[in-house]
């Protein structure tokens, strides 16, 4: 399992990488789970940040590095981020459920209340979700941030949700 | 015949951002493209940039290019559209065709950002209707708004191949699966990532063997490969529509070929390109390049490229002092130079370091 063969980092990856907050931070609340573990150039999540939790620094191919405890849980660098590579992970949303917030750039949009199935890093249906809120704030330059409550289980594993509404083919009518 | 002080060939990011230099520093500047508006690639790149804030990151291909346009306009550039530059005589005329006849235009300095065109490769069935380029798909999902197709398969998993199949998948297709020859994923895995969590499976080792259906494309064999060898028993029929192209570019240096610019054979950088200098000026003294033509690369570096070759000539023009134009080119080396680092970028950063050798060594 690796980042260049799946397409997406394993949990190994993930641990080893700066980006990645600690299980007793995660317990705590709301915190940024950044994904990015190749050395690109590029360097907007730390621009973004207000809280200066992310350092990328000289060169900018560094990787990000979360400071987990200035990280507010804002979700600022989610949107902003060309990657889409940062989640938002709360665990201590509710017993039993953690809230976990990820870029969607896919129409139609879902709806607060919504159930939804949440997908994990492959692509595969893991739980059913419930919508909380979808912010596509002009802040986020149509880049809409969807946030679901999941099982606490599956919080580390859901990073997105079921594509919906396919058009049908062309020439096929509806 | 129209005269400048600078004609650019290619209104994509490498010449807008050319043109822009160069006006400010107070060249007439004729800008030239065979489409019917400028921007080139840059209004089908919906998605967001890399990069720094000094590289527009998190700025999408779309608004740049919108920009741009702006800043070029405001500068008072002019633009000479739906003009195929065909030749370049003496170093410094340029013949372009327009649907109404020819065109030249006489300048003191000329530079091509003509960019550069898709790769393809043959397998039986490859010339149906439903194989295209990802490039074409892309322009016809983002530019036109039209679906390619329903199911789609893409060959190829750079960068181009993974951000075609995201932007598919967002115009409301299926892609069945991004396949690739290499046994490890060409792109950034950031790309990859997005298009795996969408549900799409990316097969490492494969290759396409068959576009299969009568007239177009309703099915494909692919299959996997070992050493760049298909393995018998392992090909299988999937069924789609289309079958998109990701393999790679070309540089577009027909142009440069002509005006006798001496070019370089470097794989890194997708083919034969013209050999330039620091200052982006070839071996034909007055003639700049800037962009994929000099290397294939991305809408971030070519913009910086193509700074440097404004800059360059309006300097050469004396319209700039040395100093000034010194402490620009600097600024916009050192932007390029963070773009070209990492495993990514070191390749082309090499690449292009070799390229400058040979200029001066000529
Ligand atoms: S969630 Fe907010 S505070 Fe935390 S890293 Fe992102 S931008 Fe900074
Ligand atoms: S903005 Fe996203 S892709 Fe860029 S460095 Fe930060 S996490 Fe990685």
């Amino acid at each position: 399992m690796s980042v260049a063969v799946d397409g997406f980092p394993s949990r190994e990856e993930l641990r080893r990488s700066p980006g990645y907050p600690s299980e007793e931070r995660l317990d705590r609340g709301a915190c940024a789970v950044i994904e990015c573990v190749q050395e690109i150039p590029c360097n907007p999540c730390e621009t973004v940040c207000p809280y200066g939790a992310i350092k990328v620094g000289q060169p900018i191919t560094n990787l990000p590095r979360l400071d987990a405890e200035l990280c507010k849980g804002c979700g600022l660098c989610l949107a902003v981020c060309p990657g889409q590579a940062i989640f938002l992970v709360d665990k201590a949303f509710a017993p039993g459920e953690a809230l976990v917030g990820f870029p969607y750039e896919y129409v139609p949009l879902p709806a607060a209340g919504e159930r939804v199935p949440a997908t994990n890093r492959a692509g595969e249906v893991v739980a059913e979700g419930r919508v909380i809120r979808v912010v596509n704030s002009s802040r986020n330059d149509r880049t809409p941030v969807v946030f679901l409550a999941v099982p606490l289980e599956v919080a580390d594993e859901v990073r997105s949700m079921e594509r919906r509404g396919q058009k049908p083919r062309p020439g096929q009518g509806e | 015949m129209t005269r400048s002080d600078v004609t650019i060939i290619g209104a994509g990011p490498a010449g807008l951002a050319a043109a822009i230099e160069a006006a400010r520093a107070g060249a007439k500047v004729v800008l030239v493209d065979e489409n019917a508006r400028p921007g080139g690639q840059l209004f089908k790149q919906i998605h967001k940039f890399f990069g720094s804030r000094e590289h527009f990151a998190g700025t999408r291909g779309i608004d740049l290019a919108r920009k741009l346009c702006q800043e070029a306009q405001e500068l008072g550039v002019q633009l000479v559209l739906d003009t195929a530059a065909f030749a370049i005589y003496d170093g410094r005329i340029v013949a372009g065709t327009t649907p109404k006849g020819t065109v030249q235009i006489e300048s003191e300095r000329i530079i091509l950002a003509t960019g550069a065109m898709e790769n393809t490769f043959s397998f039986k069935g490859w010339t149906k209707p439903g194989v295209m380029g990802a490039g074409a798909a892309q322009t016809m999902i983002n530019l036109h708004r039209v679906l390619p197709g329903s199911r789609i398969l893409m060959v190829g998993s750079g960068n181009v191949g993974l951000i075609v199949t995201y932007q598919l998948l967002q115009a409301g297709a299926d892609v069945v699966a991004v396949i690739e020859a290499l046994p490890k994923i060409g792109g950034y895995a950031v790309h990859a990532a997005k298009v795996r969590r969408a549900g799409v499976p990316i097969l490492t080792s494969h290759t396409v063997l068959e576009a299969k259906g009568e007239p177009e494309v309703s099915s494909a064999v692919i299959c996997q490969l070992d050493d760049f060898k298909p393995v018998a028993g392992t090909e299988r029929e999937v069924e789609v529509d289309t079958v998109c192209l990701a393999v790679g570019l070309t540089p577009l240096a027909e142009l440069a070929w002509m005006a006798g610019c001496q070019c370089e054979y470097l794989p890194a950088l997708g083919g034969f390109v013209p050999v330039h200098d620091e200052r982006m000026e070839t071996t034909v003294k007055g003639i700049f390049v800037a962009g994929d033509v000099t290397g294939v690369e991305e809408a971030s570096t070519a913009i910086e490229e193509g700074r440097l070759a404004g800059i360059a000539a309006a300097a050469s023009l004396g319209l700039l002092s040395p100093d000034e134009a010194e402490e620009r080119m600097t600024a916009a080396w050192e932007r390029l130079a963070a773009l070209r680092m990492g495993p990514f970028g070191e390749g082309r950063q090499a690449a292009k370091e070799q390229l400058m050798k040979v200029g001066k060594a000529g």
